[in-house]
């Protein structure tokens, strides 16, 4: 492994930590309440005092920003973990025992994939109702079917390996094979997979936030800050560029991970 | 002869698979014609013929990887087990030797983790594997230890019949005569019978007692290695010798 193949890793890696670490944080502490508001210190530009400025309110923008990437990434988190989840599962199913079942799911699964996500995800919260449980939910349901069809090609292809027959013959039992002998071969499809999911599900909590049919308020996530933001872009921009910033970090470090697992793999991406 | 001086016994067995899936017209093709055997205690059955005559389907089909159209496989044994030809696809790569040994041990539920990591370790010496090769992923061995960690992990739940499909036909020469000579010595340990697939007649002949000739999907001759060898009374199992010499 050369370092350039190292370097897309490790560069992922250590962003993604600081962010998260700073996510983290910001569960415990802001350097101020992200809802307290203040009469005099209204529109202020980025200072030292605060670093991104504040907003119409005079509410601290980073400490907002904090706040709102936690609520971002547990919902980003929340979506990849029920998607994959999920999607392992039927991807599994459908890989191993192929025949009817997996005619059928995989004609399902690529009916749900060319409806656009966004709309089925629209469908879904009309359907359930807005708030961030709901938007976890639709989003965990309509990532399912990227996983299926990643898990299940990797376990088309497993599925005839020669130590496989052999867990077979020493008297192993369908669950077994599928989750403890075959799983951990398709990390190496799985893993990048999960970088790309989060990294789309951010975009899509903020997109659906910003319409307006995500996270309500109390609650405040990046993309409902963003259409904040865009009420006062000519009075405070830096509130839209903090927010921004934030979500461009955040998918450039976990897409920095997957490009750098994806590199590692070269080419025998299923061996 | 009595039932208990047979470890497998396969009957007028017609096999083969099926092609096209869900939308498509199913097919069959058939692969094995009308073969009928028996294996012996303690013996090692040669199975020969050219590629593609149905060895490896043969062997599938006594295992119950392949329903037999027709016919009977009846085992004498319990969980026979099976070598393959490739070591590189035989060893889940996912795991380090340790475990992939354990794992038949774990799955049978007989014994506590004390008593498996025992077996295991007199296992690895018993194919005559250092004890560093357990700690090693199957990528970081060469092809002769990983058919020996195929052997032991064969051999760990202690079946009595054992098929090996071309076990060798992927090492070097001299790694082949040591998995041999391994194989023969464990066969008498273990109390062991192998159908042994090969196409090189050179191996068979020094290893097996028995001899199948197949063609075609067909078992055209049968009989003891030096009837076979000198002897051998089917056209084409002459053929078949003369393009070894």
């Amino acid at each position: 492994m050369n370092r350039n193949k190292k370097g897309y890793l490790r560069a992922g890696l250590i962003l993604t930590c600081v962010l998260f670490a700073l996510i983290l944080l910001g569960f415990f502490w802001t350097p101020y309440d992200p809802t307290a508001m203040s009469g005099s210190e209204k529109f202020l530009g980025p200072s030292l005092r605060h670093i991104m400025g504040t907003d119409n309110f005079g509410r601290d923008i980073f400490s907002r920003v904090l706040k709102g990437a936690g609520l971002t990434a547990v919902i980003a988190l929340s979506t990849v973990a029920i998607g994959a989840v999920c999607g392992t599962i039927v991807g599994a199913l459908t890989g191993y025992f192929g025949g009817k079942v997996d005619a059928v799911l995989m004609r399902f699964n690529d009916a749900m994939t060319a409806f656009p996500s966004m709309l089925l995800a629209l469908v879904l919260i009309s359907v359930l109702g807005s708030g961030k449980y709901n938007v976890i939910l639709a989003l965990g349901i309509v990532f399912t079917p990227s996983f299926a069809r990643v898990t299940r090609s990797a376990y088309a292809s497993l599925r005839d390996a020669n130590y496989v027959k052999s867990a077979r013959l020493m008297g192993a039992g369908r669950a077994r094979i599928l989750f403890v002998h075959l799983l951990p071969n398709t990390m190496q499809v799985l893993l990048p997979a999960l970088t790309i999911g989060f990294n789309n599900a951010v975009l899509a909590e903020a997109s659906m936030s910003y319409l307006g049919i995500g996270v309500t308020p109390p609650d405040a996530s990046l993309g409902y800050m963003l259409s904040e933001a865009q009420s006062m872009i000519a009075s405070a921009p830096w509130y839209a560029v903090g927010t921004g910033l934030m979500i461009v970090l955040l998918i450039f470090g976990v897409g920095l991970i997957g490009e750098g697992l994806q590199r590692r793999n070269g080419g025998q991406r299923y061996a | 002869m009595t039932n208990s001086d047979l470890v497998l016994s396969v009957s007028h067995v017609t096999s083969g698979y099926s092609e096209g899936g869900f939308l498509s017209k199913r097919a069959r093709r058939e692969i094995l014609h009308d073969v009928t055997f028996d294996v012996h205690h303690g013996e090692i059955l040669g199975l020969v013929g050219e590629s593609g005559t149905g060895k490896t389907t043969l062997a599938r089909t006594i295992l119950g990887m392949v329903k037999p159209d027709a016919g009977t496989v009846t085992h004498y044994t319990k969980r026979p087990q099976m070598i393959f030809q490739d070591p590189y696809s035989s060893l889940n790569p996912a795991y380090t030797v340790a475990w992939i040994l354990e794992e038949p041990l774990r799955i049978f539920g007989k014994y506590d983790a004390p008593e498996r990591k025992r077996r295991v370790a007199d296992m690895l010496a018993r194919v005559e594997l250092p004890e560093e090769c357990l700690r090693a992923k199957p990528e970081e061995l060469s092809g002769g230890q990983r058919q020996r960690v195929s052997i032991a992990t064969a051999l760990i739940q202690r079946p009595r019949f054992l098929i090996a499909d071309e076990p060798v036909s992927a090492l070097d020469v001299t790694i082949q005569a040591q998995i041999l000579k391994l194989l023969k010595e464990l066969r008498d340990e273990f109390d062991l019978s192998y159908l042994f697939i090969s196409h090189d007649l050179n191996v068979v002949y020094q290893l097996c007692d028995r001899v199948l000739v197949m063609k075609s999907g067909a078992v055209v001759e049968q009989g003891t290695v030096d009837d076979i060898f000198d002897h051998p009374k089917n056209e084409y199992t002459k053929q078949l010798l003369a393009a070894a010499e």
